[in-house]
């Protein structure tokens, strides 16, 4: 449990920059996600923090102390990593106390067996204790990986992905186990993702990486109600939001070059007239599939979805959200 | 009947199995010939046709092992009963031991000398191999050229600079010397093989154990050095029987202290002809440290002569 502050991080590997100009305040306690799309450098940072990687410049600082030339062990940080790395010559037991008997930690044995038992019970991974680490399926593997970090209580958890591989009802009973015991223990998280409601529910703050830089950073609502860009707008919400040019619909207004339209941004019966392509039945809603003058729109459709394919619908926007011609946000306050 | 595109069928199984044991049979002749010979008799071991069936005796063993002095029938009625099945086996050839043969002691040194100069190119090669492949180190790649470049020639084509050498340095005829002189050779196969080896290894298992609270030196030892057992049993195997059947470097720096089994055992030759059955006793005998060598690495052996291409 410690407060994480990154301060201008910079890396490069070669000619690509991977991470840029990095600054961020993680708070003790507090549960971040890094949203970003594939080589945005959110594994690179995660490395950086860990001190797997060396900064080319910049500073992090784990609870006050500047920790740049400190070794992977000494910064006493917990990480999870994307290839899920088991050591395959021990078993799951000897991989999940395998922190616990580091030089460092010295945990003694009765402390190690029930630490091990608590964090298998949790994760569901009791019963293959004895397995050999490469006599697991992807998804268990990921679980003991999960562990392998759980069992300790470090300064900060680094979790790189690390329920991307379970199946949909694991995921979210982890989920669910994950933001428990962060909650309860009260570890400071750094978290990857790509999931939508893991981002959504689990963060207490969301960073949003744009190749290499740290474009916003903020609450999950504020990211999601407030994006500052486009691109920003388009990590979060599902359907993803439509980005239209603002002179589709009359009533639009300053310099506003295109509006971002979520589901919930849509009114039906009034407006422009959009002839329905498709309709998606997901169970607990129905996507939409509308064409408006050659552009695609997705959006939810009503309760009781009355429209079927081939047949037309009326679409108004309600408070669309307004972009300039580079992609940034124009507020309402400020037109 | 459940089947698998993989896994061959039953029939398949038995024809390869069929023709693998033919092969093995085959190229095992000549051993078990050795193996054979060395529980005959002297007369038996060059009696005209080959005999396949005979009365298996350990004279070629106690030959092997003793020297022997002829002695006169009365000088023989005169002394006590023999005190062991050696003493018997002698006497009824009109002999008596005389003492032991330098067989044991020979066989020692090559002991020591192959097992010796194989853990030191494992130790040696093990981590330079590991910092070949994890650090970077400036002109990895000429010094890893100029690492294999020693094997470019017969190691033999310097005996001369190395025999004059180790005169000088008084290395000839020591078991020192001859441990340095194999590991040089055997060296550059080792780092080789293992780098190739530690590089298959993922980096990733270092990391997390970093980690995990483990420095680097402890990380290598407790993760790298257990995955990368199967390439070390394969090179020390290698290793080991480069040293252990080297004969040219043997005849030429050792004589006495330091003589190694190979250049000892052609000068096994019986009192009145060739003693097939204790040079076949010494050969056998020869094998034998090899092959439990090999036996026990076995299960590391199987996957890492496919040098890694297996599943991790
Ligand atoms: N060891 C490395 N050597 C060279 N380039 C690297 C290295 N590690 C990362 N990069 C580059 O840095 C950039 C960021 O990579 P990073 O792994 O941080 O992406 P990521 O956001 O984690 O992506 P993903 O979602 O696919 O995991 C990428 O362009 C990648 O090619
Ligand atoms: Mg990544």
């Amino acid at each position: 449990m410690a407060e994480v502050i990154l301060e201008q991080l910079c890396k490069s590997f070669g000619r690509e920059q991977a991470v840029i100009d990095m600054s961020m305040k993680i708070d003790n306690g507090s549960f971040v996600v890094l949203l970003g799309p594939t080589g945005a450098g959110k594994t690179t940072t995660l490395r950086l923090i860990s001190g797997l990687e060396t900064l080319d410049s910049g500073t992090v600082r784990i609870d006050g102390r500047v920790v740049n030339t400190e070794t992977p062990a000494q910064r006493d940080v917990a990480m999870v990593f994307q290839q899920y790395s088991l050591y395959p010559h021990l078993t799951v037991r000897n991989n999940l106390a395998f922190p616990l008997r580091s030089p460092i930690l010295k945990t003694p044995k009765a402390e190690i067996d029930r630490k091990v038992a608590e964090v298998a019970g949790i994760l569901h991974i009791s019963n293959k204790l004895d397995n050999r680490a490469t006599e697991l399926s992807g998804g268990e593997m990921q679980r003991v990986s999960i562990g392998r970090a759980l069992v300790r209580d470090p300064a900060i958890f680094l979790m790189d992905e690390p329920l991307s591989s379970l199946d949909a009802r694991l995921r979210a009973d982890l989920r669910i186990e994950l933001k428990r015991i962060q909650s309860e223990l009260g570890s400071t998280l750094l978290y990857v993702t790509h999931d939508q409601i893991e981002a959504m529910t689990m963060a207490t703050h969301v960073g949003v990486l744009q190749d290499g830089k740290l474009v916003q950073f903020g609450t999950p609502r504020e990211i999601y109600e407030n994006p500052g860009s486009i691109y920003v707008a388009g990590r979060l919400g599902l359907p993803r939001i439509n980005i239209l040019p603002a002179d589709l619909f009359s009533s639009t207004r300053g310099r506003a070059a295109n509006i971002g339209l979520r589901p919930e941004h849509v009114e039906y019966g009034t407006g422009q007239e959009a002839s329905v392509k498709r309709v998606e039945h997901l169970g607990d809603q129905t996507r939409l599939h509308l064409d408006l003058k050659g552009h695609a729109i997705t959006v939810l459709s009503p309760h009781g979805n009355p429209y079927a394919a081939g047949t037309t619908v009326k679409i108004q926007p309600v408070n669309p959200l307004c972009f300039d011609e580079s992609g940034n946000r124009i507020t309402e306050t400020n037109p | 009947m459940s089947y698998s595109i993989t896994e061959p069928s039953s029939r398949q199984k038995w024809v390869a199995g069929t023709l693998v044991i033919t092969y093995a049979i085959i190229t095992m002749i000549p051993l078990l010939w050795i193996m054979m010979t060395s529980f005959k008799t002297p007369p038996d071991s060059i009696s005209y046709p080959p005999k396949v069936f005979y009365e298996p005796s350990l004279e070629g063993y106690v030959n092997l092992f003793t020297t022997r002095t002829r002695v006169s029938p009365e000088k023989l009625a005169s002394l006590p009963p023999p005190e062991n099945f050696a003493e018997e086996i002698v006497r009824n050839r009109d002999m008596v031991i005389a003492g032991p043969s330098k067989f044991g002691g020979r066989f020692l040194n090559s002991v020591i000398i192959g097992f010796g100069s194989t853990f030191l190119s494992i130790f040696l090669g093990t981590l330079a191999a590991y910092a070949f492949s994890r650090f970077k180190i400036p002109f990895a790649d000429d010094l890893l050229f100029f690492i294999l470049s020693t094997r470019m020639m017969p190691p033999i084509a310097v005996a001369i600079p190395i025999f004059l050498m180790y005169r000088q340095l008084g290395l000839s005829d020591t078991h020192l010397g001859m441990i340095l002189l194999y590991t040089a050779v055997n060296i550059s196969l080792a780092v080789w093989l293992l780098k190739g080896f530690i590089d298959e290894i993922p980096r990733e298992y270092e990391e997390a154990a970093l980690i995990d609270g483990y420095t680097r030196f402890q990380a290598f030892y407790k993760v790298v050095l257990p995955q990368a057992a199967t390439g070390i049993a394969s090179t020390a195997i290698f290793c080991l029987i480069f040293a252990w059947n080297e004969y040219a470097f043997a005849v030429l720096l050792t004589s006495g202290t330091a003589q190694t089994a190979p250049p000892f055992i052609p000068t096994i030759i019986g009192v009145g002809g060739l003693d097939w059955p204790a040079i076949a006793a010494g050969a056998t005998l020869f094998l034998l440290p090899v092959m439990i060598f090999t036996v026990m690495l076995r299960k590391h052996l199987l996957r890492g002569i496919t040098f890694g291409a297996v599943r991790k």
